[in-house]
């Protein structure tokens, strides 16, 4: 077992769980939880792949993902924003929606065939680096290095430029934004719809890229979800959910791969001897995103850091309250 | 402020639509009518979507009406699959009750199966134990493991005010996952992964057993869960609507700084609640798995604790309400297993919960044709 594979091929499934984070911190730093993530991964998923096998470009199937799972937000978008219904049932509902809209449009795309995939490369000198060269930028799918420049991009966006400060203002105080002539409705929606874009490409990163195929619901098995716990441990922000993203797809790589090896460490790997004991490493992204959010929300009492003040309510203008 | 007057006053077009906030709640037909008038927005939607897909909308809704209240026999097979879903929609229903998003009734009716099963399989008690005591044993396991699934994610809420939405759901993975190990593991009969099956003195009864002395319930699947569920959808409307404890979470879902100003514990009622709801999750689990599935398997939820999620919004979570959407979602779960392609009953459910929570606007928002002035 070789660690350095394992964590190249954690980067790459953590890029999954990168781009729905950062989707997701686009949406509630807006103000509006989606709990639909997994479902528009999903969409996002199924229509990548069916596009790839039918027209043979994979990077169609990439622009066709994320406009799909953009458009589906929009439904939680008008629900929770036009209207101001709760936004958890409303984001349940959206993921219950795509989920079932991508099984029906997904039927029989599991015996489709296989896709040429997008391109792998290797970054010339940053590859050359001991160690961390080969983890991150060796042979890597494309999306992986998009990944790389989205974080410190979506980082600066949010904190350092105009429409990111109306972004956190809508969040935040939106009645405040309101009366300085930020579009709040307008802005909710067009997060909500990043949001839906980005879980969109996080969820033909999977069908792509990282593990190609359709496999109905086994295809995100629950990465929405995770994704949607490491927003809160990453506090709303892209660096930390980058942290979090990382070490969640090296860990389930690392539940794949332990179970290879006869040998762990010069001892016998107790995993190849009793095969079943892998349903308890299974368990572990769950309790591990269980554990992290206990973290991050003991973190959040101490610093006294949270939410977007706004986050789950829906403004209506005129009225008082946030 | 001088309005000159403007041409359009005169046209046509001289009414337009407002909406105007409800000052008071909209009284209980309009409600029923709003919801029925999303449920048929809803089947619309849907069967434009099957036709979208290449199916037949009407021929598909029209088999999912015979195959679920075709006959009596069929019928009986629709209270089968509505049995859980009454206990699982309960138990959302008091968790939203208090405001807790409880998405977790899947792991914790797989839970309440395992419970019930370790009964039969560990065993704890002998093959040819009566069967009351060996129901009532099990029905406790079954609702102790439920509420022990409850209880963690709902200690976590209390105490560190971690997100129970996540946790539940977390929660959900984990429990299959474990079950599963026991399945292949533990007690897997000669290598198959499900285990043998329950001796005769652990199952539900069921209608057929008694068709000796009522000829008429021949070949009825219905069991003991269906009594289960009725019962525990009035214990429920008491505890909510007639007791102090009931009285507590609903001032909690309401209200919770009130609440707390008035001096509850919230801490106590979160992890209570969540107990509770998962005592109910976990005794569907049970009812399904000794009256319906008689082993442990793997596939035996398609969902249900999903389901409830949106059985429990549909009902508008009344007790009583849950069984009779219970039983409709059960004929679409009935019916569906047949329907090409098989993800359209889950879509359909999509879609019923999307349009009723839009359609909860006209509750709180009442349309008014008014004249331009």
């Amino acid at each position: 077992m070789d660690f350095i594979t394992i964590l190249q091929a954690g980067v790459a499934s953590g890029t999954v769980l990168l781009f729905a984070t950062i989707g997701e911190i686009f949406a509630e730093r807006s103000g509006v939880m989606n709990l639909g993530v997994e479902g528009m991964m999903l969409i996002g998923a199924m229509s990548a792949f069916s596009t790839a096998v039918k027209t043979g470009n994979p990077w169609l199937g990439l622009l066709v993902a994320m406009i799909a799972a953009g458009l589906i937000s929009q439904i939680h978008a008008f629900i929770t924003i036009t209207l101001q219904a709760d936004q958890v049932v409303s984001g349940l509902a959206l993921g219950f929606l795509a989920t079932g809209v991508s099984l029906v449009l997904g039927e029989g795309l599991s015996k489709a065939g296989t896709i040429s995939l997008l391109p792998k490369f290797s970054i010339p000198i940053l590859s050359q680096i001991p160690i961390l060269g080969a983890i991150f930028f060796d042979h890597h799918s494309v999306l992986v290095y998009i990944g790389y420049l989205l974080i410190p991009a979506c980082w600066y966006f949010i904190n350092y430029t105009r429409p990111g400060l109306n972004l956190r203002a809508v969040g935040e105080y939106p009645a405040a934004a309101d009366t300085l002539g930020i579009n709040v409705y307008w802005q909710r929606y067009l997060y909500v719809f990043v949001g839906g874009v980005l879980a969109g490409l996080a969820g033909a990163t999977i069908s792509l890229a990282v593990a190609p195929g359709w496999f109905s619901e086994m295809t995100t098995a629950g990465q929405g979800w995770i994704a949607v716990g490491l927003v809160i441990f990453a506090q709303w922000d892209p660096f930390r959910a980058a942290f979090g993203s990382y070490i969640f797809g090296a860990l389930r790589r690392l539940i794949l791969d332990i179970q290879g090896p006869m040998l762990l460490f010069g001892m016998k790997n107790p995993f190849y001897y009793n095969p079943y004991w892998g349903f308890f490493l299974q368990m572990l992204p769950y309790a591990f995103t269980i554990i992290v959010l206990v973290i991050g929300s003991r973190e959040a009492i101490r610093k006294r850091i949270g939410a977007p003040a706004a986050l789950g309510i829906p403004y209506i203008r005129g009225e008082r309250g946030l | 402020m001088s309005v000159t007057p403007t041409t359009r006053s005169s046209s046509p077009f001289s009414y337009r639509v407002v909406f105007e906030k409800r000052l008071k709640e909209p009284a209980g037909f309009i409600s029923f009518i709003i919801t029925l008038f999303a449920i048929f927005i809803a089947l619309v939607i849907s069967g434009i979507v099957i036709e979208l897909a290449g199916g037949d909308a009407l021929k598909s809704f029209a088999h999912i009406l015979k195959a679920s209240f075709g006959s009596l026999g069929v019928f009986s097979d629709t209270l089968v699959k509505a049995t859980p879903l009454i206990l699982v929609g309960l138990a959302c229903s008091v968790a939203f009750r208090a405001r807790l998003w409880n998405i977790g009734a899947e792991g914790q009716f797989y839970l309440g199966a395992f419970g019930a099963s370790a009964v039969v399989l560990t065993p704890l008690l002998p093959a040819d134990t009566s069967p009351w005591i060996f129901i009532t044993v099990m029905m406790a396991a079954g609702i102790l493991m439920g509420a022990v699934w409850g209880f963690i994610p709902g200690f976590l809420k209390a105490k560190y005010n971690v997100n129970e939405i996540i946790t539940t759901l977390m929660m959900n993975y984990i429990a299959v996952a474990w079950n599963n190990f026991f399945i292949y593991a533990i007690w897997s009969e000669s290598g198959f992964q499900m285990s043998r099956v329950f001796p005769k003195t652990a199952w539900l009864p069921r209608l057929a057993d008694y068709s000796k002395t009522v000829p008429a319930f021949r070949g009825l699947t219905t069991h003991l869960g269906l009594l289960f569920g009725i019962l525990a959808s009035i214990l429920v409307w008491f505890i909510l609507y007639r007791s102090r404890w009931g009285y507590e979470i609903r001032l909690i879902g309401d209200n919770p700084k009130a609440a707390q100003y008035a001096g509850l514990n919230i801490t106590r009622n979160t992890i209570l609640v969540m107990m509770f709801s998962g005592a109910l999750a976990g005794l569907a689990g049970m009812s399904e798995i000794t009256g319906v599935v008689h082993r442990l398997q793997g596939a035996i939820s398609p969902g249900y604790g999903f389901t409830g999620i949106i059985v429990a919004w549909l009902a508008k979570l009344n007790p009583f309400a849950v069984i009779l959407v219970s039983v409709l979602f059960g004929a679409l779960i009935l019916a569906g297993r047949e329907i090409q392609p098989s993800g359209i009953p889950k879509m359909i459910q999509g879609i019923i919960l999307v349009c009723l929570i839009a359609s909860d606007f006209f509750l709180r928002y009442q349309i008014r044709i008014v004249r331009r002035v």
